[in-house]
């Protein structure tokens, strides 16, 4: 228990540090994923294209060859960035296509005929929007939103092995530290992440019976 | 393509969206131009910064650490479905006192990032790294697959389970004989699409310093001089990557296009899973596909009746 005592601000600044990058690279992540769906449900054609590539190729690269691009690969190339900010845009570079993938199924969920009975009693593509379809989808948006935060929250520990300090780098120095209570260590550090996630879990579940659209 | 939000496109809408289209394609050709040329500019497509690859010795070096990749996925792979297995039954069992500790596992299992398990693993059991690799990712992805096929269970008619029952079977013999088949076939495409991901997370092997594809090319590249081979190692890699991935979604789509399941299973599958699963949102828009199709064909045969 000594280490607890002795290493609590180390503690302390780990998990602000992980909050900080989460919550920064929500910010950043779920415009640019708003944007790619929106992209990736246009009428036109090309835009589709431009956004199902990015989301491909970014779905299909592991998270940890994202961060050696950013953290080794584009100082090489005269690109210097903070190690912090260069792990927030390999975050939010990875999130965002998930963001977007839940965004669009989503508007995809609400019925077809939901539209057509909008259209044809005489609304305009405003007032459907606005009366009929994003009322349904943004109940389907919420949850899934919520479960990709919950993935970025445990992929934020990717950070740790890339110099940046946060929840998982301050383990491993204290492991390094403290070696006999190592499996004290480990399950206050994986307290903290649980900490962040199982809450946002249930308020997922919760929110997903609440709003549920039946059909 | 029609889409809820949006008619088929008139001659006029055609026209903005050509417009729109070829904006967007002289912009995107603008940036990568723009991007080749800086990356040319930094002499990345001189020879010398390729000719390390015509060393078949290089690719082998590559290969082999592709193949670690490889097989920590495969063998991470079949934990992981084994454990899912054992969990899901375990958890929706009648005692609590089988039922909640398994509970409280899993949910310690799936809320916490798999790469302090790799790091813990590694520690606490002074395994090798390859087996804390294998072990972190098979019991993670376990706890996940043993959620969907939880919530597959669920999902199933209760009549499946009454079925077997009045038959004469025991509880657990109707679950085993009866329930987990059909949930484990209709949770298939989940299945394998958590598995890509357990592919990709193999890649944190990296940060416990497991020598896969990732460190090998790292490496490589340093031993060969960073500065100068270190982009090339690194796109080689990526191709890698995409190759593998694209390979694997794709099997993951087939499957879900052949799976049986109602939109029950598929809803409780996409809120249990919950996770960055390449193809979670696929089944769901397939639905919503057939469904406009559907309306779609109706609708203009509608419409030629009356005329």
């Amino acid at each position: 228990m000594q280490f607890l005592i002795e290493s609590g601000d180390v503690l302390l600044e780990g998990f602000l540090a992980t909050l900080r990058m989460l919550a920064l690279t929500f910010l950043l992540a779920l415009p640019l994923g708003v944007v790619l769906a929106v992209m990736r449900i246009s009428p036109v054609p090309s835009l589709r294209w431009v956004a199902t590539g990015f989301t491909e190729l970014l779905r299909n690269t592991p998270l940890t060859l994202v961060f050696f691009l950013l953290v080794f690969v584009m100082p090489r190339l005269g690109v210097i960035i903070d190690f912090q900010f260069s792990a927030i845009v390999a975050l939010t570079l990875y999130t965002a296509p998930f963001f977007s993938e839940a965004i669009r199924s989503g508007v995809n969920s609400v019925p077809v005929g939901q539209a057509e009975a909008a259209r044809s009693i005489g609304l305009t593509f405003g007032q459907t929007a606005r009366h009929v379809i994003l009322p349904q989808a943004v109940r389907s948006v919420i949850p899934p939103i919520l479960n990709v935060t919950i993935a970025l929250t445990k992929n934020t520990s990717v950070a740790g092995g890339f110099l940046v300090f946060e929840l998982f780098a301050s383990s491993r120095r204290l492991a390094n530290a403290y070696a006999n209570e190592t499996i004290l260590i480990f399950v206050v550090i994986a307290l903290c992440y649980l900490a962040i996630t199982i809450p946002l879990g249930r308020l997922a579940d919760a929110l997903e019976k609440k709003v549920a659209v039946l059909r | 393509m029609t889409s809820v939000l949006y008619d088929v496109p008139g001659p006029k809408a055609r026209r903005r969206s050509l417009i729109a289209s070829i904006a967007t394609g002289l912009l995107l050709a603008g940036v990568l131009a723009w991007v080749l040329l800086t990356l040319g500019g930094e002499g990345l497509f001189d020879y010398e910064r390729w000719d390390i690859f015509q060393d078949p010795l290089v690719w082998s070096a590559l290969g082999g650490a592709l193949l670690v990749t490889l097989q920590v996925a495969v063998i991470a792979s079949v934990i992981a479905v084994v454990l899912g297995s054992v969990f899901a039954v375990l958890r929706l069992s009648k005692v609590a006192l089988v039922r909640v500790p398994t509970t409280i596992v899993l949910e310690f299992f799936r809320g916490m990032p798999v790469l302090l398990m790799m790091f813990f693993i590694l520690i606490l059991f002074a395994t090798s790294q390859y087996w804390a690799v294998v072990l972190g990712l098979g019991l993670y992805n376990g706890a996940i697959i043993g959620e969907a096929l939880r919530s597959g269970i669920v999902a199933l008619p209760k009549g499946q389970r009454e079925a077997g029952l009045a038959l004469g079977l025991t509880p657990l013999k109707a679950r085993l004989l009866i329930e987990f088949p059909q949930a484990f076939r209709s949770m298939t495409p989940i299945i394998v699409a958590q598995l890509v991901v357990l592919l990709k997370d193999s890649s944190l092997g990296y940060i416990v310093g497991l020598e896969e594809l990732v460190r090998r090319q790292r490496t490589l590249a340093e031993f060969y001089g960073f500065s100068q081979y270190g982009f090339s190692f690194f796109v080689i890699t990526l191709g890698a990557f995409l190759i593998v991935n694209l390979t694997l979604s794709y099997i993951a789509r087939r499957l879900a296009s052949r799976t049986p399941g109602g939109r029950a299973t598929r809803r409780a599958a996409r809120s249990a899973i919950g996770e960055m699963a390449d193809t979670t949102v696929v089944p769901v828009q397939r639905a919503a596909e057939r469904s406009r199709h559907r309306t779609e064909s109706d609708y203009t045969g509608g419409s030629g009746s009356i005329q």
